[in-house]
């Protein structure tokens, strides 16, 4: 039996109708009476100290309600930012994280740092009275790029971090795979650049601060994917608030990407600020200030080297990574080029032995944290890119040599020399899925064809792999994180059996009030109309971890089915009671509950209603129908899969036309097709945004962000986009009661690795991304 | 945005007389708020063009198209008189920027503001257009000065542009990915006076390109211009394009526009 909205089905999303009318409740919408607006003086330098700050004008300035620097935040006791992921070094000492205060205190180190924050009656006046704050700074030479800041020589960017250097960090057995290496028969090697990305969200950051002087609480709206989490650092860290006094509200929220998970500077003074005047201030990032401040993805640059034997049978990978954090650590920023990337640097293949070592540093830029994938594309791009140059240099078909060294199907659990443990997967079923659907045996014809036409064509891979479902805590606790990553939910019924399901999960985009609505709608038989999913608020839902690492089905969509299991316990007990039956003979389905061997039955509506109306009732239950549950993954998932894509190059302009795109992904079991399809979408379309047209720039010298504004910084247009050919193989994830893995940002890992190979294919020769007309008219152009 | 004053006449004769020194004609706005809100520019009164109706529309007389200077882009790419005239330059219209723009931004804004990855002056110097303001008339190519410098005087209001119709003519850009303004973009026309081939995007100006009139004149096809080069020196150079990658896509944007040519 199947339920109508159940579990499987394309249901349109619930909460479309809502956003796409104008109806939805996004931060800027929320206003509230005598509401001030603050507006962040930033730094116009890379790197300054600064040796005086002038007010004197500005607050006499028209509607200025009040100016704060650094040192007003420091003497009122408030923490500075903080890295919640403790990295040790190769030599056993700690990361070097330096302060990180929200407003400048003597110094600046990138531009766009926040120097003064200015709260005035209207956005003009507090705009107007910032230009006549005077700062004397002492200019500084700056460093923006990550191999420049760790050479000898480097500016000095933090006094607490000597050389730049965050953390020099490895993993692996470097002697087994230095011994494999030696008695190799092949070696490949590859030098690649991993470009810096802007996350670009639709709706720019924003909070609205709100102090009650009665209650003595504060109240902040802002732009989060894990209200509590923000909470709790501002609590205990920043010293904000107490917990019970803080209440975080993240409301409709439109995209985050990670670029939300983060605390930053800006709503940290903003919640701050509310309660020094006594006012609702309002703090709206514009996009200039998103660009300049949202942290930033990516950014590395690395060497890798593989080792083969004369079969072509991998014996030993070994990876070097230089990753720039920009000139603050922000909250997740060290895990990022560590345990979420040099973990999966075993890929889909059976690699005897793995050795990496990354060194972390400063330079005058924005901080660099987790962007959509976070670590796993980077890892992704590193092996995927390493496999086809190995292929290459042994003259082999790319998916021949990927297939000849993949896990295989009966292989599971399959312990990678990376500490990971694979549960489950079908590496060889997708790639021959994907080569079918691109029709990977008539390239050559279709190779044959552009040549005739002037034309270059090329064919790339990626056997992805990611883990997510993030992330079993004991575990992650064991590797530096400072939190646990389970997640909570409550379901509650209501006397007339609708159901609110209230999740530690939090929804800026994916689709929730849908997802697990189908869930509740599948195993208890509540139309999907009859269930509200209410998340993004800390008095309203039990505390959560929220929502990044394509974590939220899998570790708040499996607390949702343990609070249903108890759900259905309890009813289980009433059902027998109502019908004169004993529990072990209740039989239960989609919300229908019967007795065994009989046609006596009851819908879960009328057992939830007999709960809350208890007349007729178990002498030794509790009334009320309401469960809440907290569940902890028992290992990370391992979505994974290949992408094959075709591009055609014009000689002459350099231009890569993407002219075809296969997807094989394996996300275990699917609740909502058309929801993980629109994932895919989306994760593929930002990929191909970092292969061909995104990247931030500096300027070397001045430390100046050229890519300020779309102007220069390209993000992916549909008309960019070919149509893709997406399918799913689904082995069920054997460690969560839904068998899912998670389908985020799956599309962002594959693609830069596979359109790069297509491109590398064509041109014959290696080229960094994006990969720009320019570049790739060079590339054709040079010897 | 700083705040300004606000004007909305009804004439030209009205507008000119009130444009003071610190005050701008405000037309579709495309460029100018944008900068007027990242407080990039600051005016002290915006003269809005919008309510004056003799400077919209096109027309068609004799060997002339004449083109309003507050006439949008979108008008001119829908319009069955630019198309059977000059399509090329209806093709031009159709390709700048998005739908919003087209449907804001005007040709007076376009080339009194000489954005020099602006698609406009490409067609006004490759036709041999002539720019009429409320005070006098000035050749295309006299018109486009420098990088967004202009012929134009403080308080001189450019009305309307008139284009002599060519026997041929073609358009060929290669777009910012970014901006979609040109990177580099070639207009190529076969006119009464000769063929005449002008380059925007490329460098701080709009410019003929004198070689290739050259090589057109004796052989009108894109194999004559393919393989002329242009000096790289003095073209410009930013993170989208160096000035050498800007001297080939001259060459492959000139053919491509040969062979549209129509
Ligand atoms: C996202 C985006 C993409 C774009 N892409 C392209 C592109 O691909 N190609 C391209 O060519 N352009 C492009 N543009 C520019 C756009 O097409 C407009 O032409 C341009 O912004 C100016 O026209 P406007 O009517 O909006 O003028 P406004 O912005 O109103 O004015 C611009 C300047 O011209 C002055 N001015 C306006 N009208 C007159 C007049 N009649 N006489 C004297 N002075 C006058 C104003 O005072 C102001 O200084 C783009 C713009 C945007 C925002």
């Amino acid at each position: 039996m199947s339920v109508e909205n159940g579990i499987g089905a394309s249901v349109r999303r619930k909460e479309d109708q809502r956003f796409i009318t104008g109806n939805g409740h996004y931060l800027d919408d929320i206003n509230r009476v005598g509401q001030a607006y603050g507006y962040f003086l930033r730094s116009p330098h890379a790197f300054a100290k600064i040796s005086n700050i002038d007010l004197t004008a500005a607050k006499a300035a028209p509607g200025v309600v009040d100016i704060f620097t650094g040192a007003d935040m420091v003497a009122d006791g408030v923490g500075g930012l903080i890295c919640g992921w403790g990295i040790t070094s190769k030599d056993g000492s700690p990361h070097n994280a330096p302060p990180h205060n929200s407003l400048a205190v003597d110094a600046v180190r990138h531009v766009g740092d926040q120097v003064a924050f200015v709260i005035a009656d209207t956005l003009q006046q507090a705009k107007d009275a910032a230009e006549l704050i005077e700062v004397d700074y002492e200019v500084l030479t700056p460093v923006t790029n990550i191999s420049k800041a760790l050479a000898p020589g480097a500016p000095q960017i933090h006094e607490e971090a000597p050389g730049n250097l965050c953390y020099d960090w490895e993993l692996g057995d470097k002697a087994a795979v230095d011994a494999a290496f030696a008695n190799a028969a092949h070696v490949s090697k590859i030098d690649l650049v991993n470009n810096r990305l802007s996350p670009n969200p639709m709706e720019p950051r924003a909070a609205l601060g709100e102090y009650d002087a009665g209650s003595e609480e504060l109240t902040l709206h802002t732009t989060s994917q894990n209200p509590h989490v923000a909470r709790l650092i501002m609590s205990a860290f920043l010293g904000i608030a107490p917990e019970n006094k803080l209440r975080v509200i993240a409301p409709d929220v439109g995209g985050g990407f990670g670029s939300k998970i983060f605390v930053y500077a800006e709503e940290t003074t903003t919640i701050w600020a509310a309660r020094k005047i006594n006012r609702p201030v309002k703090w709206t990032s514009d996009r200039s200030e998103a660009f300049l401040t949202d942290a930033h993805g990516r950014d590395h640059v690395s060497h890798a080297e593989l080792a083969m034997d004369n079969d072509g049978k991998i014996l030993a990978f070994r990876v070097s990574t230089q990753a720039n954090m920009g000139a603050y650590l922000s909250t997740f920023a060290s895990a990022v080029p560590t345990y979420l990337y040099g973990t999966l640097l075993s890929g889909q293949y059976k690699i005897p032995s793995i050795y990496v070592e990354v060194q972390a540093g400063f330079t005058n830029t924005t901080a660099v944290d987790a962007y959509r994938g976070a670590g796993r594309p980077e890892a992704t791009y590193v092996v995927e890119r390493m496999m086809d140059t190995a292929a290459r240099d042994l003259s082999m078909d790319p998916t021949e040599f990927r297939l000849k060294n993949f896990i295989q199907p009966d292989a599971y659990p399959y312990e990678t020399p990376v500490i990971m443990t694979y549960d489950s997967g079908d590496y060889p079923l997708a790639m021959n899925l994907a080569k079918e659907m691109i029709d990977y045996d008539g390239f050559a014809a279709r190779k044959a064809q552009s040549e005739a036409n002037g034309k270059i064509r090329g064919i790339g891979t990626a056997a992805y792999i990611e883990a997510c479902g993030i992330a079993p805590s004991a575990a992650v606790g064991s590797l530096g994180a400072g939190v646990g990553l389970w997640e909570s939910a409550e379901v509650r019924f209501n006397p007339t059996g609708s159901v609110t399901v209230f999740t530690g999960s939090h929804s800026h985009g994916q689709g929730h009030e849908t997802t697990f609505a189908q869930i509740i709608a599948d195993k208890l038989g509540v139309p999907i109309e009859s269930v509200e999913v209410v998340h993004g608020d800390t008095s309203k839902v039990p505390f959560g971890m929220g929502t990044y690492g394509s974590r939220s089905l899998a570790v708040g969509g499996s607390a949702i089915v343990k609070a249903v299991d108890k759900i259905v316990e309890k009813s289980k007990k009433i059902a027998a009671h109502l019908m004169e039956a004993s529990v072990e003979d209740i039989e239960h389905e989609h919300g229908v509950f019967s007795v065994a061997g009989t046609d006596k039955q009851m819908t879960m509506g009328e057992i939830a209603f007999a709960a809350y109306v208890p007349h007729n009732y178990p002498a030794d239950l509790e009334p009320g129908m309401a469960e809440n549950a907290f569940y902890d993954p028992l290992n990370f998932t391992f979505p994974a899969g290949t992408h094959i894509a075709e591009v055609e190059i014009d000689p002459a302009t350099g231009i890569v036309d993407i002219v075809d795109w296969a997807a094989a992904d394996d996300f275990g079991n699917i609740i909502n097709p058309m929801i993980v399809e629109g994932q895919v979408h989306g994760g593929v379309a930002q990929g191909i945004g970092q292969a061909l047209l995104e990247g931030v720039v500096y300027d070397d010298d001045s430390g100046q962000l050229i890519t300020g504004s779309y102007m220069d910084y390209c993000m992916p247009r549909a008309d960019d986009l070919p149509s893709f050919r997406i399918t799913t193989t689904n082995t069920p994830c054997p460690s969560n009661p839904l068998g899912v893995k998670g389908c985020g940002e799956a599309g962002a890992i594959a693609a830069p690795a596979a359109l790069m190979n297509a491109i590398v294919n064509a041109l014959g020769k290696d080229i960094d991304m994006p990969a720009t007309p320019e570049k790739v008219w060079r590339a054709i152009n040079s010897n | 945005m700083y705040s300004f004053d606000y004007e909305r006449p009804s004439g030209v004769n009205e507008a000119v007389s009130a444009v003071g020194e610190d005050d701008k004609f405000l037309a579709g706005g495309q460029t100018l708020l944008p900068t007027l809100k990242l407080r990039l520019a600051q005016a002290d009164k915006l003269i809005d063009l919008g309510g004056i109706a003799e400077l919209k529309g096109i027309s068609v007389s004799g060997s002339e198209l004449s083109i309003g200077a507050m006439t949008r882009h979108v008008d001119v790419a829908n319009s069955a008189d630019v198309k059977s005239a000059i399509p090329a330059l209806s093709h031009l219209a159709s390709h700048i920027g998005d739908a919003q723009v087209r449907n804001r931004g005007t040709i007076g804004g376009s080339i009194a503001n000489n954005d020099p990855a602006a698609d406009y002056p490409a067609a006004l110097v490759g036709l041999g257009a002539t720019v009429h303001t409320d005070k006098r008339s000035i050749s295309a190519e006299d018109f486009f000065i420098d990088l967004f410098e202009t012929a134009l005087e403080e308080d001189e209001l450019v009305t309307k542009v008139t284009f002599p119709i060519p026997e041929k003519a073609g358009y060929a850009k290669f777009p910012n990915p970014a901006s979609r303004f040109a990177l580099t973009g070639v207009f190529v026309a076969q006119t009464a006076q000769g063929v005449r081939v002008a380059v925007t995007g490329a460098g701080p100006c709009v410019f003929r390109q004198t070689d290739m009139e050259a090589a057109l004149s004796s052989n009108f096809s894109a194999e004559a211009v393919s393989g002329i080069k242009t000096e790289a020196s003095g073209l410009s150079a930013d993170i989208h394009a160096s000035a050498d990658y800007r001297a080939n896509l001259i060459s492959v944007m000139a053919a491509r526009a040969v062979q549209a040519a129509s």
